[in-house]
């Protein structure tokens, strides 16, 4: 089970490691800067991404020595004179997700505008996915509620084979490529989006994927947290049926899969949509083991009393054992359990707005 | 020579000094200051070779014109001040 926790928030970067049964934090990095993705890749090395009010995005690594070294940043190539009719810009806002890919020192970025970038070299240099990037259907992706830009929240690569690539995003659905990036495809069928009118409810594109999670040992499940529900697949992604026993709300921005039990999957559901605030004022998480068909209410330990916590997208993991879980909140808060969900507790910091968590790999 | 500096907010992530370097525009002299420091770069522009949205550059206390093709001149006793616009919380 994963004794470190990495935690970024708007104001720094926070490590937690679990000794004597409790969780504290051990290490701060970037204190006073947001931090907007971390990955602990499996060699051991973390990522962290900066989204720098006014200097940009950069990216960082810490070797597995402990040594931070700032690393070259995802970049747009130059803009050429027919892209005028482009309505998102060609300059990277924020990295949104790090993922590794699968094979030791490979990367993937999804950022903000809707750019994904790929590192073979460790993060040492990036280059855009350009077959993504120039498909005509990709300026039809539209801007994250409250943001004018698309972004890639969510980058699946197969266990199996790190050419399989599913991507999410919001706003335009899930894309898949088995080709390692050379080519791609809007995949997504059988989610609705309650925002659009009636003809283009269906529209693969138009779905707010508000974040997908993958089970390890099975691949080809993925569960989403769509914008106006949750929904399931048993085809990687291709065929969605939506799971409607979510309770007490179907809203939200976060998922987690167990990563051995394809039936398991935990998500932290609010009231929609313009409001954002647990239901009742009561932080929960709702799990299901049974595939979705039903979920349980998971609040032992969890503030049960004007609580306005919201929990963002990458802001909720699991560990490689199933068994421990953590979720950070706009409002600061962290609780991690260690029983699947059972219970959870919130180690003694007042912490920044979170981001998002991720356990270390081992 | 025209003279570059930086806002000392630089300081935490990278090491910023002031630089007299060659260049009779704004572009020119801090491609000066790149090719030497060439980690700044991203700091002050963004990928298209802009200003970023909340740098400001001065030339002589005068904000530029320019932010896009960096295009205002500088004499050989300028000083070239790159600053944080105020935004942000």
């Amino acid at each position: 089970m994963a004794d470190r926790l990495h935690v970024a928030t708007r104001k720094g970067l926070f490590e937690l490691v679990r000794g004597n049964g409790t969780w504290e934090v051990a290490d701060v990095q970037f204190l006073g800067d947001p931090v907007s993705a971390v990955l602990a890749d499996a060699d051991g090395a973390v990522y962290a991404a900066l989204d720098l009010g006014h200097f940009g995005a950069k990216l960082w690594r810490r070797d597995p020595a402990g040594a931070w070294q700032e690393l070259a940043s995802p970049a747009f190539p130059p803009k050429p004179p027919d892209a005028d009719g482009d309505p998102h810009p060609w300059s990277l806002g924020k990295i949104w997700v790090l993922e590794g890919g699968g094979v030791a020192g490979h990367l993937w970025a999804g950022t903000m505008p809707g750019g994904l970038f790929r590192s073979d070299d460790g993060g040492e240099s990036w280059s855009l996915n350009e077959a993504l990037w120039h498909m005509p259907e990709r300026r039809r992706w539209s801007g994250v509620a409250g943001g004018e830009q698309p972004g890639i929240d969510s980058v699946l690569v197969d266990p199996r084979n790190p050419a399989d690539i599913r991507i999410g995003v919001s706003t335009a659905g899930v894309w898949a490529s088995t080709d390692g990036g050379i080519s791609w495809r809007n995949i997504n069928r059988g989610m609705y989006a309650e925002y659009m009118p009636p003809e283009l409810r269906e529209e693969p594109i138009a779905q707010d994927v508000h974040r997908l999670a993958r089970c390890t040992g099975y691949p080809e499940i993925v569960w989403c947290q769509h914008h106006n529900g949750v929904f399931r697949s048993e085809d990687g992604g291709v065929t969605w049926y939506e799971l409607t026993a979510i309770r007490p709300s179907k809203f939200g921005f976060a998922v987690a899969a167990h990563p051995r039990d394809p039936d398991t999957a935990w998500f932290v559901p609010a009231v929609k949509d313009e409001r954002r605030i647990p239901v009742d004022g009561k932080v929960v998480v709702a799990r299901t083991r049974d595939g979705g068909q039903s979920f349980e209410v998971l609040r032992k330990g969890l503030p049960q009393h004007h609580a306005y916590d919201l929990v963002w997208r990458h802001a909720l993991a699991v560990d490689a054992s199933g068994e421990r879980l953590a979720f950070g909140s706009t409002s600061g808060g962290l609780w991690v359990s260690e029983d699947g969900g059972d219970s959870w507790t919130m180690p003694e910091a007042r912490l920044p707005p979170i981001a998002a968590v991720r356990f270390a790999a081992s | 020579m025209p003279t570059v500096s930086f806002t000392r907010a630089l300081e935490r992530f990278l090491p910023a000094p002031s630089t007299v370097v060659e260049g009779t525009t704004v572009g020119a002299a801090l491609a000066a200051v790149f090719v030497t420091r060439p980690a700044l770069r991203g700091y002050v522009l963004d990928d298209q070779g802009a200003l970023r949205r909340h740098v400001a550059v001065y030339v002589n206390g005068r904000l530029v014109d320019d932010r896009t093709g960096l295009t205002d001149p500088v004499g050989l006793h300028d000083e070239i001040y790159v600053f944080q616009a105020l935004s942000g919380g």
